[in-house]
């Protein structure tokens, strides 16, 4: 039997996700011994692809390069690649590009799909997953009548494992005539990516206001983490909606968060309560955050923040 | 013009998430259902492209009965008239390929529906929908626009965002920011009377039978919070770093 993992790249180069998937694929295929695919499209160096045969990937085929946004190519060519090479199980880590062609996938082939993958099967015949549902209030124990099945990883959830293995080239090449134009493409310039972070700086109305935000940039600096926002603040304009994590928003699983004059409706806890470390920083004693939080502090940002500053700063020096 | 809203009926964000039935089933008790948020956005998109290109918008939602007052509502905030596939709606698979018969059936320039709902999570009926009536389809849509015979869409993605034109027919799945949050249509008085006697037409589904739930269960509860004094923060440095090992 054959796993296919693809592997994304964002202009040529992989993220922690693309090795988180190809972790957990190459486990799977180990216990089962199975054979594994690693599916990389587009440009990519032959140094960044070596950096995927650190987590697993062996085989690995490299195609033409597609725009990610044209999901009927994308979905066209990971489809001529099963028939030729009889796939019957999938990997995806959960990203903009794959919720397009991923379900696409799964309609060609007549598959099942899963989403918010959260750990390896419990089962391969049938295929039993465990994944997330309810915005992370809940689990859900799901399992496939179908020959070929998807499995859709929820980012941050398996984590990466090294596995060192030789790299063995092949190409794949397919037609792409794309109805589609490309007008523009908005790049936020440089910041740390806010589903696949790390460390997550979060902060509320407890802010005050937009210009106080220096204060949570400062901290997210100097944690290399990613900055986030509750609803209310994307809603009066503070913050941009891609930052607002909770139910309506992203949901995020970082090592550590930090919430910052964030009450903890529950709409947001929902968003973030797979996060390994929460800790809360609150004027409010009686924030509901604090129930939910590991670790907390009463206290007011302004004071707090810039000495969390100061003494994250001593320790990395 | 005509426009197809896909909607899904959720419990309210606000609601706790209860099991039963041995935990196989999602506990309704109490819940009251509303327009999956994202759907919404699409929703109110649709009324203002009818009123700006009069379009003619119908919601469309698979489900039992109990989802009627919900198609109802959408019918308030002004949709023309709503379809109900009258089906359990198990699993994504089983929706998308039961909307994609009427959608296939009816035709329409522009599908929208949200990018995910707000109680399985699953975000892919858009996507299976699109393949399956062979449309074009871009996902977590923040921006749409009519140029003519084509759409300018602007989506999110990793880092940023991007704005791409197609022509029409296409779907388009939304979320926050496809209109803001302060400009989501509410049903007034009149909509809510005219609602009564808009068509609510109810159709016959196929059962598909691809993925089983088994069981639910929740996360296990955290700990008590440990509390750091606030002229104690390099301690809460100390112990992140050093117990924690998360910094």
């Amino acid at each position: 039997m054959k796993i296919l993992v693809f592997a994304e790249n964002w202009d040529g180069i992989f993220k922690k996700s693309s090795f988180e998937a190809v972790s957990y694929s190459r486990e799977l295929a180990e216990q089962n011994n199975y054979e594994l695919i690693t599916l990389c499209f587009n440009n990519v160096s032959k140094e960044e692809l070596n950096k995927l045969s650190k987590y697993g990937s062996s085989i690995v085929i490299t195609t033409n390069p597609i725009h990610k946004v044209d999901s009927i190519s994308m979905s066209k060519m990971i489809s001529d690649i099963t028939i030729e090479n009889d796939i019957q199980l999938f990997v995806f880590s959960s990203t903009y590009s794959s919720k397009m062609f991923a379900p696409r996938l799964s309609a060609k082939l007549n598959s099942s799909i899963f989403t918010n993958v959260v750990q390896l099967p419990s089962s391969l015949n049938p295929l039993k997953l465990k994944k997330k549902v309810f915005s992370s209030k809940a689990f859900e124990i799901a399992k496939s009548s179908s020959e070929k099945n998807i499995i859709m990883l929820h980012p941050n959830s398996y984590g990466v494992k090294e596995f060192s293995s030789d790299l063995k080239l092949s190409e794949f090449t397919t037609e792409s005539n794309t109805e589609i134009e490309i007008i523009n493409i908005e790049k936020s310039s440089g910041k740390v990516n806010l589903s696949e972070a790390d460390i997550v700086v979060s902060a509320g109305r407890g802010m005050k206001g937009p210009e106080n935000w220096v204060l949570i940039e400062e901290l997210a600096n100097c944690l290399n983490a990613a900055t986030a926002c509750s609803k209310p603040v994307s809603d009066i304009g503070w913050r941009p909606h891609s930052e607002h994590v909770g139910q309506t928003g992203k949901t995020v699983a970082p090592n550590l968060y930090f919430a910052i004059g964030i009450s903890g409706a529950i709409q947001h806890l929902a968003g973030v309560n797979s996060s390994k470390v929460m800790v809360a920083i609150n004027t409010d004693p009686e924030a509901s955050f604090f129930k939910a939080a590991h670790y907390g502090i009463v206290g007011d940002a302004f004071d707090v923040v810039p000495k969390l500053i100061e003494e994250i700063k001593n320790i990395k020096n | 013009m005509k426009i197809a809203v896909c909607i899904s009926c959720v419990p309210d964000t606000t609601s706790k998430i209860n099991f039963t039935k041995n935990n196989t089933e999602f506990n309704k008790e109490g819940i009251q259902f509303i327009i999956n948020p994202n759907d919404e956005f699409g929703l109110t998109k649709a009324i203002f492209i009818k009123e700006q290109n009069q379009a003619e918008v119908i919601v469309v939602s698979v489900g039992e009965s109990s989802i009627e007052p919900v198609l109802r509502k959408a019918l308030a905030i002004g949709a023309d008239s709503a379809v109900r596939i009258d089906n359990k709606a198990k699993d994504s698979i089983c929706v998308a390929k039961n909307l994609s018969s009427y959608l296939a059936e009816n035709k329409f320039d522009l599908i929208i529906m949200g990018k995910e709902s707000a109680d399985y999570n699953g975000g892919v009926v858009h996507g299976i929908v699109a393949e399956n009536i062979g449309m074009q389809f871009v996902n977590a849509c923040v921006g749409l626009e009519i140029s003519d015979d084509s759409y300018i869409i602007e989506r999110e993605m990793e880092g940023g965002t991007e704005k791409v034109k197609i022509k029409s027919p296409v779907i388009i799945a939304g979320q926050k920011g496809l209109v803001e949050e302060k400009d989501l249509k509410i049903p007034n008085m009149r909509g809510i009377m005219q609602a009564r006697t808009k068509p609510l037409n109810v159709l016959e589904s196929e059962n598909f039978d691809f993925i089983q739930s088994i069981e639910f269960n929740k996360p296990s509860e955290n700990k008590e919070c440990v509390f750091i004094d606030e002229e104690n923060v390099a301690e809460l440095v100390k112990i992140l770093n050093e117990k924690e090992k998360v910094l």
